[in-house]
This record gives C-alpha cells, structure tokens and sequence, in this order.
C-alpha cells in the first residue's frame, strides 16, 4: 500500500529552482532512501513534505491526502514526523522536556507513558541523562534524542535527514541499528544520507537526486551495484 | 609591556575605561559627601529604598513584556508601554464609577480586582491586536522593519487613546483602605499600605510568570519556539499561536502594573506609558534582555538605583533638587550597561548568534 507519494514537485528558494519535478513513492513498511550529493535537493524534498517549505507545483500525498495544503504543525498531527538536519533539539530545554515536544500534539497520557518507555529501552542512555539541558549533551545523544523526540509523535512515517552526520563510527553503526530495528517494528522511513553505502545497506530501495532531478531509481541492491552509482558515490570500487 | 598592552585594547577602549573609572570615582565621592554629612536619617533611607523596590517592582513588570516577546521574536517591541497605558487608562473610568457608587469604600479589594481584570483585558487586546496588524506581516522582514514599525504603532495609540479618551490629565480615585502605613501582625511597619501591596501583588505575578514558562506545556513550547522556530513547528507546535501567547502574557503583565502604577502615582494620561515603557526597557535590558529572571532582576534594580541614587549620588555633590534627575541617572545607567555589558547582567551571548 502506498503511503506517502510525492507528485512531480517544483520548491523554489526565491528565484532559484530547487526541485524540478521530484516524483518519489514511499509503500508502508518500506525504508527509502535518496541518495545525492551535497544541493542535489535531499533536504529540500524532506522539507516540502514536512510542510516547512511550500512547492510551487505539484503535490504530496498521504494515503490519498493532499499535504500541501496543510501547515507545518498540522501535518506532524498527521504522523509525518521530519527529524531535520543537524539534529534541531531544544538545547536549552531538559532531555525529558524536548521529549515532552515531541507529544506536544497528544492528549492520552498513558501512551505517552508507554512511547517514553519505549524510547528510553531504545536509548537507555537518555534516560539517565533526563534532567540533563540538552545543549550539553554530546553528538550521538542528541541525535538519540532528535529520534527519540520524533517516536514521541506517533510517526507513520519517519523523514530522517542526515542522520550520521557528524558522528563516530560506532555511533553510526548504533543510530543505523536503531533504524533496522524501528523498521522491523513496522516504522516507514524515508532517510536522507549522504553516506549511501551505509543508506543502500539498510534501505530497500532508493532515489537518486542530482541537481533537483531523479537520475535513478531501483532496488537497493541494483543502485548499489549500478556502475554510474559506484562511480559518483560509492567511492569508485 | 606597554606596547604589547597597546596592541590589545586601542584608544576607544581607553578612553571608555577612564569615563567609567570617573563616574566610578564621582559616585564613590558624592555618596561619601552624603553619608558623611548626615543630612539623611537611616529612616530616610528606608522608605527611598521600599519606594524604589516598589516602583522597580512596576518596572519589573513591564519589562516582562519586553523580555518575552524579545526573546521569541528578536525585535523590540517599543509600543509596549502604550499597551500598558490601554489597560490602565480603560480601566480609569471603571474606577471613577465604582468611586461615584460607594464601591471602591466598601470592597477595595473586589474593585482593585475588577480594576486589574479589566486593565489586563484591554492591555492583552492591543497587545495581540498589535502583534496581528502592526507585525505579523513583517515577520521575516529585515529587523530594523519592525522597530520603525513599532515606534510608529506607539504613536498611533498614545493619540488614539488622546482622541477617545481626552487630553488632560486624570487622577484615579483614592482607596481609602490604602492610606498610611501598613499595619499588621499587631504593629506599624514602615512601609505604606499601597506600597506593600504592590510588590506583594508583582510579586506574585512574577512568580506565575516564572512558574507558566517553566512548568506548564504552553510555557516549554514558548521555550522552544524562542530557540527555534522551524523544529518547534516540527513538533507540532503552532508557531503563530505561541506568538500570540507570548504578547497576552506581556500584555497581561502590563495590565496589572498599570493598576499597580496608578495606585502609587496616582495619574493617568494618554502619555503616561512612554516613561515607564522606555525605563522597563532599560530594566530589560540591564537584566539581559530576552532573560525572564533578569527582566525581574533589572526592573527591581533600575527602580531601586533611581529612588535611592538622587540623593545619595548627587546630593553629595552638591546639586540642588537633585531628585529631578532620576530620569538622567536611569538612561545614564542604560548606556553604561550598552557600554560596558552589552549582554545585561544574567544575559547569555545569544544575540549576535540569534541575529
């Protein structure tokens, strides 16, 4: 079943074209991935779904719903739930009260007790650092807290961008690991990476965007062996 | 040495050094002058003191206002104290007719209460009226848009509150219930009546205030909405409808520091909030602005600083009626801290960043 289907979108930041006619469709239960290089327009599609930027053409549909006539506020209410680049915590606000913002649209308590429960058998470390302000925090927690805050939303579908950047190696392994596991537990993702031999890995299938167009789709096995794919960003081998 | 200090700090720096090192040494001279003179009982002292910890308590209030919507918004919102002059300017004639009906002799406090929820109501609507007409439409504009806009939103409602509600000066009805010095607990204590109330009655607004931003959702989404606005939409937290929170809640607290304001002073006029705006800015500021616990900290101080340093500063120096020069003391206290701590006293170095 398809759950989220962008339709040939056009954004523009002011004058400049951004996006030209970005198609994507993401079936539920699936992990996608859009691979590109740095302005190829990863952000910016994840933006427009997550009503932060408006397109000037085309529309984003949730199971049949148009998005793009929702805001950024009402969409979250709608279980699409965008963990932005460079991670976005409250970093003058409590672990435990950036977690709090993630529920912020919830009313039922307890299960918001049982997503925080959950969140923190997922990362145990936040738990102990809950009264902790998130600012001090180190790289990797924060990114467990960007994640944890947005599984506090009741996602449908999880916008991950960049979720590796910035981190050491073992922290990587263990944010992927985690992404694996949401996904098993049903999670649709649509994960944005720069590291797309780590993204293929996980994902099954993928986009590739250059300069605001799709150059290539497919399985993740393919793109992961499609020469021109190795050639741009696999690092050659 | 010499040199090598040369090469670090140029000439402003110097020259600013040595106009703070003599205004140091000015008021370190004419405070020893006073105190070494006498002139002033110790019992003098006090009621200076409380007089400008009630009056900074007013400020402190106001510049509550200031802080919230600065610290969401990075924009000063210098129509403020026209927001403040709705509520209690409104409020004013409620008074008079609750004067004329025996009302105010009967139940002070029922009529002190309906005076504030009144004041507050007015205060809160221009507040928002302002924030969805004057600067919403902005948002997004270069900063210096909004504070053009603002200075003009503040003329524009000192003469709207001249054309409806009159020029002249208006006193506001005496409580009887108020007059002379506080008497409780069996004994007099040096401190009027309507002063205690006053710092009792900012006091706990202050603590409310506190305790909203800190506990309550609303208060966590304000937070989170004054550090970033994008994630907080992320969230799920409406934006605009935080905003809108964020000038009530000034707008709220200027209500009641109007009430506050005309209990001690006694007068209202179209113009009324220009000078108390503009000190609840300076307290603002000196607090740090954008800080709640400094907005407080600030407001209490500028209050006390200007009671207090007329006569103990100057009067040492040998200026007659040195009390007309409160307001030079104020605004000279606000370059200083332009001057020498941008940042105010508990500020963070948030602004450049957040600019």
């Amino acid at each position: 079943m398809t759950l989220l289907q962008l339709d040939n979108l056009h954004t523009y930041y002011g004058n400049i074209h951004a996006l030209k006619g970005i198609s994507i469709t993401v079936e539920q239960g699936e992990i996608v991935t859009l691979i590109g290089a740095n302005g190829a327009g990863k952000s910016t599609t994840l933006k427009t779904i997550s009503g932060l930027l408006y397109p000037r053409q085309g529309k984003v549909y949730l199971e049949g719903k148009d998005l793009t006539k929702y805001r950024a506020h009402e969409i979250v209410k709608m279980g699409v739930i965008h963990v932005p680049e460079g991670r976005r915590v409250f970093s003058r606000l409590t672990v435990m009260e950036n977690l709090e913002m993630g529920a912020f649209t919830r009313k039922d308590k307890d299960g918001i007790q049982k997503d925080l429960r959950r969140v923190f058998e997922l990362f145990p470390r936040l738990e102990e650092r809950r009264n902790q302000v998130a600012g001090t925090l180190s790289g990797g927690e924060q990114q467990m807290l960007a994640m944890g805050r947005a599984l506090m939303s009741q996602p449908r579908i999880l916008l991950l961008d960049e979720p590796s950047m910035g981190l050491a190696p073992v922290l990587v392994d263990l944010i992927f690991d985690t992404i694996r596991e949401l996904n098993e537990q049903g999670m649709t993702i649509l994960l944005v990476e720069q590291n797309a031999l780590l993204a293929l890995d996980i994902a099954h299938r993928g986009y590739v965007l250059e300069t605001g167009r799709i150059v290539l789709e497919g399985d993740a096995k393919a793109l992961k062996e499609n020469p021109q794919v190795k050639e741009a960003y696999l690092g050659g081998s | 040495m010499l040199r090598k200090f040369m090469r670090k700090h140029d000439v402003t720096d110097l020259v600013m050094w040595l106009i703070g090192f003599g205004l140091l040494v000015v008021v370190f001279i004419g405070t020893y002058r006073t105190l070494a003179s006498g002139k002033y009982e110790n019992s003098v002292w006090l009621d200076f003191f409380i007089f400008g910890l009630a009056q900074g308590s007013v400020y402190a209030l106001i510049a509550l206002g200031y802080t919230l919507v600065y610290g969401i918004l990075f924009m000063i919102n210098f129509a403020h104290g026209e927001v403040f002059t709705g509520g209690v300017f409104t409020a004013y004639f409620f008074a008079i007719a609750m004067e004329r009906a025996g009302f105010i002799d009967r139940h002070w406090v029922l009529a002190l209460l309906i005076l504030m929820a009144i004041a507050m109501t007015v205060s809160v609507m221009v507040a928002v009226v302002l924030e969805r007409i004057a600067y919403r439409p902005l948002r997004g504009a270069p900063r210096l848009v909004p504070l053009i806009t603002a200075i003009g939103a503040s003329f524009f409602l000192q003469y709207t509150y001249r054309g409806i509600y009159g020029s002249g000066v208006k006193t506001y009805p005496d409580f009887p219930a108020l007059d002379g010095k506080l008497n409780a607990f069996g004994r007099e204590w040096p401190i009027l009546t309507t002063q205690a109330l006053v710092i009792v009655v900012s006091a706990l607004m202050m603590v409310f205030l506190y305790w909203y931003v800190q506990k309550t959702k609303a208060g966590k989404a304000m937070r989170a909405v004054a550090e970033d606005k994008e994630a907080a939409a992320l969230m799920g937290i409406d934006v605009d409808r935080v905003i809108v929170n964020t000038f009530a809640l000034g707008g709220a607290m200027a209500g009641v520091a109007g009430i506050l304001y005309a209990l001690l002073f006694k007068q209202v006029n179209a113009f009324m909030g220009f000078i108390p705006g503009i000190k609840a800015f300076t307290a603002a500021v000196l607090g740090g602005i954008g800080n709640v616990p400094g907005a407080m900290l600030g407001g209490l101080f500028l209050g006390i600083v200007e009671s207090l340093g007329p006569s103990l500063i100057l009067d040492g120096l040998g200026i007659p009626a040195p009390y007309q020069l409160k307001d030079a003391i104020a605004f000279t206290l606000l370059v200083l801290v332009l001057i020498f701590r941008p940042t105010g006293i508990l500020g963070e170095r948030l602004s450049e960043k957040k600019a």
